[in-house]
């Protein structure tokens, strides 16, 4: 029996070192800060994610998609959590391609909440052309596409520094900490009082980071308050379940005389 | 412990763990059915824009709304009638042509027939509107049904003027 | 054995019993006698079969959903995840669930190692188990290519390209298996069909490893045939039940810890990249399951000798059986034995651990010292082992403490003389 709990206890621990040595393969570079969605009772802080929206929309928006995002997304639970009157006006302000309609032709609409979010380029050559041959990756599932998670596009976004004196940098190529391979295509993008925050937060150069990544984070799991919250109800009702079963298996191993 | 005891007390942890269990069970079993309900884009998907302007009186359009087509019918003065002129009490499924027209002009209606969900043809049968070749259900100028195994009317969905050119159905 | 005699109480039971004798299967399998002694490394059958429901009911379930297009793979999988009503912890139960599922898998293996559950008479469920383990690598294999992301693509390009080390045909061949000049479309919806196709292959597989175990019953941790039944044994149900679910609700929960807290940790962030058929990852790593595999692959600096290895060190296991030449099944009463169990246990950790890095410079040198141990283990090392060691004593029964069995009592020789006891 004892056995069985050390054994448990020890995957318990694997599975947090794991966690931890993945996520952070490069973690005591990498930066990080207080993540209102980490661990078992994470929470998104809908302010900072309604903040991240606005980062998104007036910096990254321009280059990079969202593409299985939708409008409808912005005002549903676990999010950003916009009035759906606030989503709708959001959605409205983006126009999108439609049709064809009678006549055969394409049109343009404004955006509706079951609209997934307007994309920058039409294609991802115009996207490269328009960005010096490198295409600015989709963000929808960007923070689980990168090993660092969250913690690796807070450190990028903050991480660009003059270049060491050896390394040589073409045109159109930044260089940056924390980046992989530390050449970038993307300029530094934040800047303190970049964007001028309705809810009165100091817009830094950090806080603004938090807020975006947050954000992508909510668009790469848009489920994961719930998944949390279940989680919690499912682990709990297997440990009273495991609680029941093993007294009902002394019970029953009683009549036989031999341990379990 | 007492003969007495013993059964009692394995009867109550042998009910509790299976009450547990089932309840358990029970709680799995809902994602696994409920995941073939609408999805989140489906249930968004939202109100169909129909531009009219171009119809003239007789005429009428078919449009996609929910993966259903949807009937609008700019009717003749002679259809408007037609349709007033009918005695409630002759119909299978008894409503007024007010009820069904918000504006007499124009109907609007669920082209899906009420028998197995067949389309039915437009100014085909014998009361001048749609009829159904799947069962030969007929329907009048107001989508009532007069004949055939079909059980109630063409169901009139959600929809509203946006403006005079401008229906929108959802 | 007894079961064979089962009558049912009523009458239309015995009507129905006689035409198809479902109730005396039933009957047979509450009343299978299991050795009393077992320990939890024997309930990981009971729990591979959850692993192997589990990951069937949710897979129905994804492929309702999910659309095996090069072109719509990766957005349907996404919308799984985002739209579909608990798309998330389905497909979160699904990916994690294999792994879990090797994990047990790898316990399920080990235990019969270290107990020496594949000698005789239980050679051929032992064999059926190494089928239903490639059946397993297969499915796992083809599963990771449906996301359409890009470890899916170059996992699958690599893997396919194994084949091509075939002499003469090895070309022909991996153009058939992509039905095209590279992965593609064609590769994708073919993958799909047979990773739906397989676990059902599985499925029946292991009606026949349990079929196959039924005939000579369970081995047991102090590895000697049953003396008496009515002593030694207690029947299948209640006892193994429950002990089975217990251990089941233990081993859901670190299960559910996965899925609810680290969906993503077994898996590579660079499979929520799209697949691109023009950009490769810097490092191409399978899934932790089939590291050591790919660590022998690699350890071996010929193309088509290194896949020659890294099959042989599956397939070396199907021979095990003959390879062992010890009578005695437990590692209990094998002193030398159990040292060896245990250093093939850390080679092949360390076969995981070298096959997640790159293979260059330290690690190819530790992937192919530990390469070549992994084939002295069963090669050189087992043979020699039976001939030599100097066993403990066995006890008489497995439930009596009094030593003074011999290696006979372990192997009997005569299959009718132990079905008589039984």
């Amino acid at each position: 029996m004892q056995r069985i709990f050390k054994i448990l206890f020890f995957l318990l621990i694997l599975n947090t070192n794991f966690a931890n040595s993945i996520s952070a393969e490069n973690s005591s570079k990498l930066l990080t800060t207080d993540w209102s969605f980490k661990g078992p009772f994470g929470k998104f802080d809908r302010a900072s994610l309604q903040r991240g929206y606005q980062v998104y929309n007036e910096v990254c928006a321009s280059c990079h998609s969202l593409k299985y995002v939708s409008y409808r997304n912005l005002s549903e639970k676990g999010g950003p959590e916009f009035s759906v009157k606030e989503a709708k006006a959001i959605a409205a302000s983006f126009e999108i391609t439609d049709g064809p309609n009678q006549d055969g032709e394409m049109f343009t609409r404004p955006a509706k909440l079951s609209d997934k979010f307007a994309m920058p380029y039409s294609n991802e050559e115009e996207a490269k052309s328009a960005n010096g041959g490198a295409y600015p990756p989709d963000m929808s599932v960007l923070v689980k596409a990168r090993a660092g998670g969250a913690d690796y596009i807070y450190s990028v976004l903050l991480g660009y520094v003059d270049p060491p004196e050896n390394i040589k940098l073409d045109d159109g190529v930044y260089y940056n900490k924390y980046m992989y391979g530390n050449k970038i295509k993307m300029p530094k993008q934040l800047s303190d009082d970049l964007v001028e925050y309705s809810d009165g937060t100091n817009a830094t150069e950090e806080q603004m980071a938090k807020d975006v990544v947050s954000f992508l984070m909510w668009t790469a799991e848009p489920h994961l308050e719930q998944r949390h919250k279940t989680g919690f109800r499912a682990i709990v009702y297997l440990i009273i379940l495991t609680v029941l079963v093993y007294f009902s298996m002394k019970k029953i191993w009683s009549r036989v005389e031999t341990n379990v | 412990m007492s003969d007495k005891e013993k059964p009692n007390r394995r009867d109550f942890i042998f009910t509790a763990t299976a009450a547990v269990g089932v309840v358990g069970a029970g709680a799995a079993a809902w994602p696994l059915i409920h995941q073939m309900n609408p999805d989140a884009s489906v249930k968004a998907l939202a109100s169909t824009e129909v531009d009219v302007s171009s119809l003239q009186p007789g005429q009428s359009i078919t449009v996609l709304w929910r993966g259903k087509p949807v009937f609008i019918k700019r009717r003749t003065e002679n259809e408007i009638s037609e349709a007033r002129n009918v005695k409630i009490s002759d119909l299978k499924h008894p409503e007024k042509d007010e009820d069904r027209a918000q504006n007499p002009e124009w109907l609007v209606m669920l082209g899906v027939c009420t028998h197995l969900g067949c389309v039915p043809l437009a100014d085909k049968g014998e009361y001048g509107g749609w009829f159904c070749p799947c069962h030969g259900s007929h329907y009048d100028t107001a989508g009532r049904i007069r004949k055939g195994p079909a059980p109630t009317n063409l169901e009139i969905p959600k929809y509203e003027f946006v403006n005079s050119n401008t229906i929108k159905i959802g | 054995m007894s079961d064979h005699n089962y009558t049912p109480s009523s009458k239309f039971g015995k009507w129905f019993n006689d035409r198809l004798p479902l109730l005396t299967l039933a009957n047979h399998l509450t009343d299978y006698p299991t050795p009393k002694n077992l320990n939890y490394w024997w309930t990981f059958g009971g729990i591979l079969t959850f692993c192997l429901i589990t990951q069937i009911i949710t897979g129905l379930v994804l492929a309702m959903h999910y659309i095996a297009h090069a072109d719509l793979a990766f957005s349907s999988v996404e919308h799984i995840m985002r739209d579909v009503n608990y798309g998330w912890l389905i497909r979160y139960i699904h990916a994690n669930g294999a792994s879990m599922f090797f994990l047990a898998v790898y316990i399920h293996i080990f235990r019969s190692l270290f107990y020496g559950s594949y000698k005789a008479p239980r050679e051929i469920i032992w064999i059926l188990g190494i089928m239903i383990y490639l059946l397993m690598m297969a499915a796992a294999f083809m599963g990771y290519v449906l996301p359409w992301g890009q470890m899916s693509f170059w996992g699958a390009t690599v893997i396919t390209n194994l084949f091509s080390a075939i002499p003469l045909v090895g070309e022909s061949i991996t153009t058939w298996l992509w039905g095209g000049y590279s992965v593609d479309n064609p590769t994708l919806t073919r993958f799909f069909t047979l990773h739906y196709l397989i676990p059902f292959l599985i499925l029946g597989l292991v009606v026949l490893h349990i079929w196959a175990l039924h005939v000579p019953g369970n081995n047991n941790p102090v590895g000697i045939d049953i003396q008496k039944p009515s002593k030694d044994t207690v029947p299948f149900h209640p006892y193994i039940v429950i002990k089975d679910l217990f251990a089941l609700l233990l081993f859901m929960i670190v299960f559910a810890f996965f899925v609810f807290y680290s969906p993503n940790i077994l898996g590579h962030a660079d499979n929520y990249i799209e697949a691109n058929p023009l950009v490769t990852p810097a490092h191409i790593v399978p899934e932790w399951y089939l590291l050591p595999f790919y660590a022998i692959l690699r350890s071996i600096p010929d193309k088509l000798l290194g896949v020659v290895a890294m099959l042989s060190a599956i397939f070396i296991l199907a021979a095990l059986p003959w390879l062992d030449t010890s009578k005695v099944r437990s590692a209990v009463f094998r002193p030398l034995y159990k040292q060896f169990y245990w250093i093939l246990v850390i080679d092949v950790l360390i076969l995981g651990y070298v096959g997640a890095m790159p293979a260059e410079g330290l690690y190819l040198l530790i992937a192919r010292v530990a390469t070549a141990y992994y084939f002295l283990h069963f090669l050189l090392i087992l043979p020699i082992l039976g001939k030599i060691e100097k066993t403990t004593p066995l006890p008489l029964s497995i439930t009596s403490p009094v030593l003074g069995g011999s290696a006979d009592l372990a192997m009997a020789k005569n299959i009718d003389v132990r079905k008589e006891k039984l």
